[in-house]
């Protein structure tokens, strides 16, 4: 498989890589979302973390890790990059063609922008039930 | 330490040329240049010389008689000749109606062993796909037990291709010649790295390649028992009737004279070879498994071809780790690379999880492979484990206690 330059670069350097604390500390704070997609027989898992700030709505870090193939921990990297800054309903308009399109990604690998798409929702749905109760 | 990049260790898929080999090949394109079938010239003569010196050279390696050895373009011929060839042969009824005879085989045997096999079974054959124990062998009893009154054939590998592990070759060949069932063994990674004797190992019918035992590529060889029993086929083929009408077609004469070569040196080193492979091999493993948790070698450790060696890595998966060690050449269990999402169904058939069967290398090592070389991948590997499994939450829930197989996964 021959990748991009930018899928390459993403992973030998991925952004923000990392937790914001142990699955459970995770579960309990208020101003964590976070989306764990994927499965490990289908040979890719995302977790995207984000850290939103509760008044202005803002997430202002993101994190995560990925169990996957190159595309997928790329995909998941520029989703960091692209939520930080963002508010929630920002982060919702994130499209995985975007990501295809970004990173050049080649048909069989499509279904990495999708997980990288569906981790984004899957973190902040995960935040608005928070803060819903 | 000094190696040079990119490192080749994926000589299970396929070897480079001995230059001893290309040596003897190179005056069959432009001076030995004839058809060895033209019986009424010199150039057909010494052509004709060349063919039967590299069957005599076949033969010695395997322990048959030159008679017994037809030319085929590769292994993927010789299965397929073999089994189509035997089950039409030996077939109960004629085409067209079903029960035409059972066949036994196993799930994990090469692509180029089941597809033939799922072909007679659109042609009327039953066919018994065998599951191997989580060593991944297959024994003489699991043979014992799947034979039936109306059983004409048992393909079995010799050792599989993706682990090295070896079958009860010659056990399950005794028990055939009792049964008076045809017995074919894709030999095509055995041959050329351990002894071979098709008289006393109990082979009916042997397929091998040249290019896995440092022959060109496009030739191989099948074996076909001559006596005690006596072995027919229907041809694949048909034409001038080459190969005693079981092979049509002019000989690839360049490609035999190499194929003949390769064995002659096989013969010459493979002993010295085994040894020094395990060592390599040996070290290689200890290394990896004293560097990281969560490894497991594939396969029953004790039987194996030497130069092989099938690892999982938890919670890392195959493609990335391949990209991780671009500069080192070896094959990944999970089938992803090649666009299809599926994990080895060699690993799956011995039980291996999808997760591990995701996860997992082989590395298989050749005459040229050296110390410097297996210390520098395993340094690599090891550092590229490492890098993943810092960057996977599967790695992080392993370490916080929590059963991975629990969760539920929104399968995709």
């Amino acid at each position: 498989m021959a990748y991009g330059e930018k899928v390459i670069d993403h992973y030998e350097n991925p952004r923000n890589v990392g937790t914001f604390g142990t699955q459970k500390e995770i579960k309990e704070s208020a101003e964590i979302g976070v989306g764990l997609v994927g499965a490990p027989e289908c040979g890719d898992v995302m977790q995207l973390q984000i850290k939103v700030n509760d008044s202005t709505g803002v997430i202002e870090d993101a994190k995560f890790k990925c169990f996957g193939c190159g595309s997928a921990i790329a995909s998941s990297s520029l989703a960091t990059e692209w939520l930080k800054g963002k508010s929630l309903d920002e982060g919702l308009e994130i499209k995985n063609t975007e990501i295809v399109e970004e990173l050049s990604l080649p048909p069989v690998k499509i279904h990495c922008s999708v997980l990288a798409e569906d981790a984004i929702k899957a973190a902040i749905s995960d935040y608005k039930a928070k803060h819903n109760n | 330490m000094s190696v040079t990049l990119p490192m080749y260790l994926d000589h299970a898929a396929t070897t480079p040329c001995d230059p001893r080999v290309v040596e003897a090949m190179m005056p069959y394109f432009t001076e030995t240049f004839g058809n060895p079938g033209s019986r009424n010239h010199s150039y057909g003569w010494a052509a004709e010389k060349g063919v039967s010196t590299a069957r005599q050279q076949i033969a010695d390696l395997i322990g048959a008689d030159s008679k017994e050895i037809i030319f085929t373009s590769g292994s993927t011929e010789s299965n397929n000749l073999a089994i189509k060839g035997a089950a039409n042969m030996y077939a109960k009824k004629p085409a067209g109606e079903t029960g035409r005879g059972h066949i036994i085989t196993a799930i994990h045997e090469h692509k180029a062993v089941l597809d033939p096999c799922k072909r007679l079974e659109k042609d009327g054959f039953d066919v018994t796909y065998l599951a191997p124990g989580p060593d991944g062998l297959i024994t003489r009893a699991m043979i014992e037990d799947a034979l039936r009154e109306d059983t004409i054939l048992v393909t079995i590998m010799w050792a599989n291709n993706e682990l090295g592990t070896i079958n009860e070759i010659p056990e399950i060949g005794e028990l055939c010649h009792s049964k008076n069932v045809v017995f074919h063994t894709d030999a095509t990674q055995w041959v050329g790295k351990m002894p071979t004797n098709v008289k006393t190992d109990n082979i009916d019918l042997l397929s091998l390649s040249g290019h896995k035992m440092y022959g060109p590529k496009g030739v191989g060889a099948l074996y076909v028992r001559r006596r005690k029993p006596r072995i027919r086929l229907t041809a694949l083929q048909e034409g001038g009737g080459q190969e005693r009408g079981f092979r049509s077609g002019t000989l690839n004469v360049t490609g035999i004279v190499g194929l003949g070569k390769a064995c002659e040196l096989c013969a010459q080193t493979m002993d010295d070879e085994r040894e020094r492979l395990l060592v390599l091999r040996n070290e290689l493993e200890s290394k990896i498994e004293n560097a990281l948790d969560v490894v497991q070698v594939n396969g029953a450790r004790d039987r194996r071809l030497t130069h092989i060696t099938n690892i999982s890595f938890g919670f890392v998966e195959g493609e990335s780790l391949m990209m991780a060690i671009k500069e080192i050449a070896v094959s990944s269990g999970s089938a992803c690379t090649s666009a299809s999402l599926e994990p080895s169904y060699v690993l799956k058939a011995l039980g291996v999880g999808d997760d591990l069967a995701h996860s997992s290398l082989r590395i298989s090592m050749g005459r040229w492979t050296t110390k410097e070389q297996i210390d520098y991948a395993a340094d690599k590997i090891i550092e590229a484990v490492k890098k993943l499994r810092d960057l996977s939450p599967l790695y992080d829930m392993h370490n916080e206690g929590i059963d991975i197989s629990k969760i539920e996964w929104a399968a995709h």
